[in-house]
């Protein structure tokens, strides 16, 4: 690189999106200023926010149960994996099984349509990528906020049912939160990676299909954790939402503070994802233009 | 370094700054599509070929060697058949195609107006796109719902405004489209036949916007079949084929030149278009 050269770049501007002065050479792999693409990416919020409620208020409009639906579709697929874990033991388990079925199935479905949503969200934007230059980042964030939003009002109904079944309150229930969160970062990582991953590979979003459904039987969800036999143990805790499932229902249903090693590994994975999703996506994305 | 975001709104470029630099400079601008041979890169079809060792990437070259400078209060044509490069130049100077190599410089704030921008969701009513487009360009909230009143003024909508954008006629499109991206008050305005399905009385006016804009030393690339539009607007013209700068003189002579390369006469020309 010339003098010159090097004096117009250290002039680039804050917003490489939107800013005054722009060079753009050749770096269609590599990772921009990221400092300036966060900040940029940051001043988009609202971005995010109006997108996810439109796509919201677009979906089951044509309905006649409407919004509804955000509630009634969870509800019945915990009701028929209810039924269906009857039917597989020999017997029904009890209304705190119930209990704990809603919750993880409702925190996997937060990670899994997040998974799913953000296969989609880089290929099925394409026209605004190809009109406009923002931080494409933008698009797997939206779709795990429309998850988010999404999912919160399944927790409405798991508030009816943790009355009704009667389980511990305390001020054990606080941990939610972090774990909540380490849901999303978790889901918002893996995101990424299936947004960026789907550009290159259409044919992932006919896999993620039946890997979720694997990944549900094999995650402490339709069974507890203590279910699973002590030899197969070392294989299930590789699953990440093994140690997040385990301190979620620790908390909720069994009423006590999850164990380190638990919230130790949530930790790690939720973080190790969502720092080598964010990478993977930013990285590539000056490449998805050329591919779309 | 200049706070980029404050005055976006308020202010242009640094006039200062203006005197030193074009609006535009590339030098060596290639750019290199590279597609699988198939439309859509799938599973059995990778495993076919890796079994076959054939190569995956088809190479298509855009845009080729480009280098010219656009100063500022220019409105710059480009001409050229179907296939020449002409929208793949304007998204590498938007920042949407990486150069494969060179390189692009632009000084100033950029609005597109490809191909049909806004309106990428189809469900959504107009209202909503224009609120989405702009959040996406990077204005705040308040900012767009200043700048709401007037992009719906400018695109005489009436009611379809409020309607889902899939019941929208492609002249309807388009209004709302321009209208999104002069009100944003681009630096540099980069147009691609967006207006080619305005009504004659849009396209006047918005012609007459597109004056205004010059004469505020903003700067203008408009691509266009219309070569009335492109003599009426523009001061300067090149002509691409293939990725490669054919010629660049002033509107006239292009399009004299262009037209005899066409094969066709000046008076076959659609005159009503842009």
């Amino acid at each position: 690189m010339t003098n010159v050269q090097s004096a117009v770049a250290s002039r680039g501007s804050e917003d490489e999106f939107n800013g005054e002065w722009h060079v753009y050479e050749p770096h269609r792999v590599g990772l921009p200023p990221l400092g300036s693409y966060f900040r940029t990416l940051w001043r988009r919020r609202e971005f995010v926010y109006a997108l996810a409620r439109a796509d919201l208020r677009a979906q089951h409009f044509n309905t006649t149960f409407g919004q509804l639906w955000l509630i009634l579709n969870p509800a019945l697929l915990a009701l028929v994996y209810f039924m269906l874990v009857a039917i597989v033991r020999n017997g029904g388990r009890g209304p705190e099984f119930l209990a704990h079925l809603m919750l993880c199935l409702f925190f996997f479905r937060l990670v899994s349509t997040s998974v799913g949503s953000g296969a989609r969200s880089v290929v099925g934007g394409g026209r605004l990528i190809l009109n406009m230059a923002f931080p494409r980042l933008l698009l797997p964030l939206e779709a795990v906020l429309t998850c988010f939003l999404r999912f919160l009002p399944t927790m409405l109904i798991f508030a009816i049912v943790f009355f009704i079944v009667g389980l511990p309150i305390g001020p054990h229930l606080l941990w939610t939160i972090p774990i909540l969160a380490l849901f999303v970062v978790f889901a918002a990582g893996a995101a990424m990676i299936t947004a960026t991953s789907q550009v290159y590979f259409r044919d992932l979003s006919n896999f993620l299909t039946y890997f979720t459904r694997i990944w549900l039987y094999t995650s402490p969800i339709l069974y507890y954790v203590e279910d699973i036999p002590a030899r197969l143990k070392p294989l299930f805790s590789l699953n990440p939402l093994y140690p997040m499932l385990g301190a979620l229902n620790d908390v909720v249903i069994e009423g006590r503070n999850p164990p380190f090693t638990f919230l130790a590994w949530s930790f790690a994975w939720a973080l190790g994802v969502l720092v080598a999703g964010s990478l993977f996506f930013i990285s590539r994305e000056r490449d998805f233009a050329i591919r779309l | 370094m200049r706070s980029v975001s404050d005055d976006r709104l308020t202010e242009g470029v640094d006039p200062s700054a203006k005197e030193d630099r074009p609006a535009i400079r590339t030098e060596d601008l290639s750019v290199t599509y590279r597609t699988s041979i198939e439309a859509k890169p799938t599973l059995k079809k990778t495993l076919i070929r890796l079994g076959r060792r054939q190569r995956v990437v088809r190479e298509v070259q855009a845009v080729r060697d480009l280098t010219f400078e656009v100063p500022h209060g220019t409105v710059l044509g480009v001409v050229g058949v179907n296939g020449a490069g002409k929208s793949t130049l304007l998204r590498a100077i938007a920042g949407i195609l990486p150069p494969t190599r060179g390189r692009v410089e632009v000084l100033g704030r950029v609005s597109t107006l490809l191909a049909l921008g806004v309106g990428f969701k189809g469900d959504l009513s107009g209202r909503e796109n224009v609120v989405i487009g702009g959040l996406a360009a990077g204005l705040t909230r308040a900012e767009v719902e200043a700048k709401y009143e007037e992009i719906a003024d400018f695109a005489e909508l009436g009611d379809f405004i409020d309607m889902p954008m899939r019941t929208y006629s492609s002249g309807m499109f388009g209004r709302l489209a321009f209208s999104v991206a002069v009100s944003l008050e681009p630096d540099i305005l980069l147009i691609d036949e967006a207006l080619s399905t305005g009504d004659a009385r849009f396209r006047k006016k918005s012609f007459e916007r597109m004056r205004e804009l010059c004469a505020d030393a903003r700067t203008i690339v408009l691509v266009s079949h219309g070569m009335n539009a492109i003599r009426k607007l523009c001061n300067e013209v090149i002509w691409l084929d293939a990725g490669r700068m054919v010629m660049r003189d002033e509107p006239e002579a292009v399009i004299h030149a262009y037209n005899r390369y066409l094969d066709v006469e000046e008076d076959e020309n659609p005159d009503d278009d842009i």
